[in-house]
């Protein structure tokens, strides 16, 4: 995600970083890079112009001269303005104080309205809401269909009274589906809307009509991440017509880039909201801009990966788990424990991503096999519980019973031993504050062991050693409370 | 302009014959330039450039290639700096494999169409095979997309309407690289000129899925010669279109690009980045919803349409 940018921008900072003293022609000679670095993003000219504007301003005042670091505090003034950018703070669902909250999607087609509305609809009720999704795209074949498959699959109800593919009256159904969702004590009511191949007159219409009919409480405009410079305009013509109050990038985990998030937030002047990253209905994120940004600069998304993995590991388990590995008791039990509960936080291709200098290791998270982690399950759940307990009674005929029951290789179940051992020895260094050793933390427990994985493991650590000092202090405060430790450890006992 | 030779079958005496098809036209492509052209507005170029997607580094370069140019020649107004400007994008855009490779005569001929999510893929090859129906031709469409719910369904409405035979998947979620080969299996017992095969879309940067597309071709070559990979981009993407460009070559061997939705607002430019980054010829291009809505791309007549006042 990002990742060119990152990449290209963390080139800009290394040679930044290199220097004390800034002169003009640093800052014009690094501006002259980050704007090439974001039209090649896809940024729009018009909002690269004003972004490199508002930077160069600023780096030049005092605050740099002045600044201990001026290196750091120009990264800190492109982070700053990135976030602006971006839609400053992080902005929440609003939710009406009179239920049903009303969310209108609007957008072309093949942007991913349908597929979102279902995202969206699971994760509302994931928060204990009890949503309503409304077809009133009835125009593009099977669309009404499709919904009420993803209707199925995140387990809430749909209002499809008319069958679509050109029939019945969209403002209708949308009228319609609040009175029915009133009437069933529906908390939320999503309504996904007809998409044009490019912005037309009628499109625009009904899509004004069906806000008129519905006085929705958002409405969130879908834009496919990877448009052009075209991203404005469509997002221009949209805030025009109908009028959004936010907006939703999808498709963020196929594209490198996403330079339409900086546009779309800039020209409508209204945050992006949701990220949809994958073909799954749970890929899909709430949209933080400051993390983003962040993002961008290569700096990672820490904050979201300790948010992630603290709703999936429940506290009472990770104290449980720090005494464990205090006592030197940590077993391959807590191993296939650990494992369970981080598959609950997604795939891990797309918790990787998050994490620092994860740009770097891109090629290696493109190869990472997802089915490795299968295996390593089914080698533990093929022990019997003293061998998963005490892994040094494992001898060789235990572990060719194993390998025979896992469907593995004595190799694999070897390997796997080996790793175990390692990580607990290095989650024992952690426990104690100390460094753990990279030989640890190597990838070859997900299939990807070679050297070169390696290099980008390495790199990743040197990654999250933020520059900036208030976020560095947060990071080691993070690793003394033991936090990032949950989820680094956690990734590294099965070889991370 | 290149000299379109095409082969088929003909029905009556079961020859292979030189055929012409239908013309159609690149037409409504967008001006860059809706302004006066003048020494001043040179200097605008490179931002018009960079907001019609060329991408900074072909912007740069053709606009010190413009100067330069108009310099030597002595270009001063309007007339002449479009000239020499549509002379240079014409310069670098034409080259002499852009026609469909339908020459070989070997049939039937079989194209394998690709490309990510939401590109056009299923209406291109619509309007393929309307085209290549009205020219009298026998098309095999094939479904290979079975990841998609309404895919196959989506094909079969074009299938009808291009009067085109159609495999479809025996089962939901069969295996694409069966489908593909059942497709040109059955474009041979039927005595096809042509089998179109339809894969899902996928983004570029999901390794298992790109390996599908070369298990796809993998399937098809040992039944018959693959003679187009057609790659599937909107013109409206933006840089990321390079990426993609690079992705399903690799995996691919991509022998044509087919530029969609090209009469959007967008003006193309990554039509221009893609085909001089990577040595992959533009060979279609789409320009409109409706089925004849398509067109040879021509170098010269893109170049034309974008430099027209």
């Amino acid at each position: 995600m990002f990742g060119d940018l990152s990449t290209r921008l963390s080139d800009t900072f290394r040679n930044l970083r290199t220097r004390g003293k800034l002169t003009e022609a640093d800052i014009d000679g690094t501006l002259r890079d980050i704007r090439k670095a974001l039209l090649e993003a896809d940024v729009s000219l018009d909002v690269v112009k004003s972004f490199i504007a508002a930077v160069r301003e600023r780096a030049l005042g005092d605050e740099v001269s002045k600044a201990l670091n001026p290196a750091q505090q120009v990264v800190q003034i492109v982070n700053s303005e990135l976030v602006g950018i971006l839609g400053g703070e992080a902005r929440q669902l609003r939710l009406s104080k009179n239920p049903p909250t009303v969310i209108m999607l609007a957008g072309l087609q093949g942007s991913g309205k349908t597929t979102l509305a279902g995202k969206l609809a699971l994760w509302l009720k994931n928060q204990q809401q009890t949503p309503l999704l409304v077809a009133c795209d009835l125009q593009r074949p099977n669309a009404v269909n499709q919904l009420t498959v993803l209707s199925e699959r995140a387990g809430v109800d749909i209002f499809a009274p008319e069958p679509g593919n050109g029939v019945g009256d969209p403002v209708k159904v949308a009228k319609d589906s609040i009175e029915y969702a009133k009437s069933k004590a529906h908390s939320v009511v999503i309504i996904d809307t007809a998409g044009r191949l490019g912005v037309d007159q009628e499109l625009m219409k009904q899509a004004s009509d069906i806000r008129q009919a519905t006085d929705p409480d958002e409405v969130l405009f879908v834009i496919d991440s990877m448009l052009g410079q075209d991203a404005v305009s469509v997002a221009q013509a949209f805030n025009d017509g109908v009028g959004i109050t936010g907006s939703v990038l999808t498709k963020l985990d196929g594209d490198a880039r996403g330079g339409a998030a900086l546009s779309v937030a800039s020209v409508t002047g209204e945050s992006v909201l949701f990220s949809s990253t994958g073909e799954g209905l749970e890929d899909f994120e709430q949209f933080y801009p400051d993390r983003m940004a962040s993002r961008i600069l290569d700096l990672g998304d820490v904050l979201t990966l300790i948010e992630q993995a603290q709703k999936t590991f429940d506290e009472e388990q990770q104290k449980q788990l720090a005494e464990k590995i205090a006592k030197e008791s940590f077993t391959l039990e807590d191993f296939l424990d650990q494992m369970q509960q981080l598959k609950k936080m997604g795939s891990m291709k797309s918790l990787l991503g998050m994490m620092p200098g994860a740009g770097n290791m891109k090629k290696q998270l493109e190869d990472f096999d997802e089915d490795e982690l299968k295996h390593t399950e089914a080698i533990i759940q093929s022990m019997t519980p003293v061998e998963r307990q005490q892994p040094r009674v494992l001898n060789g005929s235990r572990r060719q019973r194993i390998a025979r029951g896992s469907g593995t290789t004595v190799t694999e179940v070897n390997a796997l031993v080996n790793r175990f051992e390692q990580a607990a020895k290095m989650m024992k260094t952690m426990s104690r504050g100390g460094t753990p050793q990279i030989q640890g933390m190597n990838m070859g427990g997900l299939g990807a062991g070679n050297p070169s994985a390696k290099k980008g493991k390495s790199k990743k650590k040197k990654g999250s050693k933020s520059g900036n000092p208030a976020k560095r202090a947060a990071e080691e405060r993070a690793l003394l409370e033991g936090k990032p430790q949950k989820s680094e450890g956690s990734g590294s006992a099965f070889g991370l | 302009m290149v000299d379109f030779k095409f082969w088929r079958k003909d029905k009556s005496n079961q020859q292979t014959v030189e055929v012409e098809l239908p013309k159609r036209d690149l037409s409504g492509i967008r001006s860059l330039f809706p302004g006066e052209m003048n020494a001043d507005s040179i200097q605008d170029l490179e931002d018009i450039l960079l907001m019609a997607d060329f991408g900074v580094g072909a912007s740069e370069q053709i606009v010190a290639e413009l100067k330069q140019r108009a310099n030597k020649f002595g270009a001063v107004n309007d007339a002449e700096l479009r000239l020499v400007l549509k002379d240079l994008l014409v310069e670098y855009l034409e080259r002499d494999d852009s026609q469909l490779n339908l020459t070989t005569g070997k049939l039937p001929y079989v194209f394998l169409v690709v490309g990510v999510n939401g590109a056009g893929k299923t209406t291109t090859i619509g309007k393929l095979a309307r085209w290549l129906s009205d020219g009298g031709w026998r098309v095999t469409l094939g479904a290979a997309d079975t990841f998609r719910a309404a895919a196959v369904d989506q094909l079969a409405t074009w299938a009808d309407r291009a009067e085109a035979d159609i495999v479809k998947p025996e089962k939901e979620g069969q295996d694409p690289a069966s489908v593909a080969y059942q497709t040109v299996q059955r474009a041979i017992e039927q005595d096809s000129d042509i089998a179109i095969i339809d894969t899902a879309g996928r983004l570029q940067n999901k390794k298992d899925l790109m390996d599908e597309l070369g298990k796809i071709r993998r399937a098809v070559d040992k039944i018959a010669q693959v003679d187009e990979v057609l790659l599937v981009i909107d013109s409206t993407t933006g840089q990321n279109g390079v990426n993609q460009a690079r992705a399903f070559s690799e995996v691919s061997d991509v022998t044509g690009l087919v530029l969609t939705k090209l009469d959007g607002t967008a003006k193309g430019g990554v039509l221009y980045a893609i085909q001089r980054e990577f040595d992959i010829p533009v060979k279609l291009v789409g320009v409109g919803e409706g089925i004849n809505d398509f067109a040879f791309f021509s170098a010269e007549e893109f170049a034309r349409g974008l430099v027209a006042r």
